[in-house]
């Protein structure tokens, strides 16, 4: 038995991040706030509707998106916050998961997109290929509401699930298709619009 | 300066008097008075990370959100954090606020403390961050105060580095 099997990822469906990315943005009818990781996890959210005013695109720091996210939940407890990122960054950033399992939002969902590698820069292999099972690591973190999602009905189940209250942690095996807009570039532009759809003055 | 005037209690009733609510740290010994006092005060969240960019993360979605912040950390967490500051704080101007306890003078014994602090001013003016080398009690308020002032209103970070000249720094016994 692997650490793959421990956690139940054999039985995950490979599906694609953005038809996921979709059906998640779909379910968002509160203005929630969601956080995208970098690169790819970015580019899918952007083309998921890059009107959406409560998107922040963490553009170049790697691990970063669900700190962030922790922050956005801690300000603005009665909005519920997704942060979305890949298994390399998490993998960057481990630690996160138990500082968010101590804190304990009920408004935060993440979301983890694990394709086993490092697709942007060139698709080189991540320890979640081979040894890293994600949802038992965020498990042993603490973070007790971790799943790995069966197919797309059940992901869809788990951020139903999620956004009624966490902190819950959806693992998604994902195919090697590449994110499929290009999120816009200016810093500023971004968080200057994120600000405005939350409701926030600078 | 009255003697129940101290470093800490200056910096916790500024930051409170600036209404930065927020507190996340990666411990350094020198901050434990204020660590301890922060912990106690329910005017404050305060709670440690495991990282010190984890911790800026944190901080930049607060500000996002609308609540300010300040993060604690000593000299060598500084040294971890360029690419988030370069990449996420400067670029989006996030008025940062950031407390380091500078280790590495002063009778430093630790030889890789002594380098990553002559690592710490040259990428804060690289990254043009204000910074300010708090070495008295006097000043202190007024550094502190005025520069959060200025973080907010100019939307750009700063960093307060606490010298041993103001906190005692740590004691090296042999
Ligand atoms: C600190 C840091 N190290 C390395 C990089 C280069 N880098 C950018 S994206 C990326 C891979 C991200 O992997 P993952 O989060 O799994 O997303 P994927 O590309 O697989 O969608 C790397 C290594 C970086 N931006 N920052």
């Amino acid at each position: 038995m692997n650490n793959r099997t421990a956690g139940g990822a054999h039985n995950a469906k490979v599906m694609n991040r953005f038809a996921l990315t979709k059906r998640l943005v779909a379910k968002l009818k509160r203005d929630e706030a969601v956080i995208g990781g970098i690169g790819n996890t970015n580019f899918d959210l952007w083309a998921s509707g890059p009107e959406r005013e409560q998107n922040f695109y963490m553009l170049g720091s790697m691990g970063l998106a669900i700190p962030i996210a922790l922050g956005v939940a801690i300000a603005q407890p009665r909005r519920h916050v997704v942060a979305l990122e890949g298994d390399g960054s998490l993998l960057m950033q481990l630690g996160c998961l138990g500082t968010v399992a101590m804190r304990a939002p009920r408004n935060l969902t993440m979301i983890v997109w694990d394709n086993g590698v490092y697709q942007i820069t060139g698709a080189q292999p991540a320890a979640t290929g081979s040894a890293v099972d994600l949802v038992a690591a965020a498990r042993a973190c603490g973070l007790a509401n971790s799943h790995w999602a069966a197919d797309e009905d059940d992901f869809d189940r788990l951020v139903e699930g999620a956004l009624q209250g966490g902190p819950t942690l959806i693992a998604a095996k994902i195919d090697g298709e590449p994110g499929v807009g290009q999120t816009e570039r200016d810093p500023v532009r971004i968080r200057a619009a994120f600000m405005k759809g939350l409701g926030v003055k600078p | 300066m009255p003697q129940d005037i101290t470093w800490h209690g200056v910096i916790q009733a500024t930051l409170k008097a600036n209404d930065v609510r927020l507190i996340t740290y990666v411990p350094d010994r020198v901050f434990t008075p204020l660590i301890t006092s922060l912990h106690g005060d329910s005017d404050f969240t305060t709670f440690p990370c495991t990282r010190e960019e984890e911790a800026v993360g944190i901080n930049t979605g607060a500000w996002m959100g609308g609540m300010r912040s300040a993060v604690l950390m000593q000299t060598s967490g500084f040294g971890t954090i360029a690419n988030a500051l370069a990449s996420l704080v400067v670029p989006s101007q996030i008025p940062l606020l950031m407390f380091v306890s500078e280790r590495g003078v002063f009778g430093e014994f630790n030889l890789g403390q002594a380098m990553v602090c002559r690592t710490m001013r040259p990428v804060l003016d690289s990254l043009g961050i204000v910074h300010h080398t708090a070495t008295r009690l006097d000043e202190l308020e007024f550094i502190v105060d005025r520069s959060i002032r200025q973080a907010v209103a100019t939307q750009a970070p700063v960093c307060f580095i606490l010298s041993p000249l103001l906190t005692g720094g740590k004691v090296f016994r042999h």
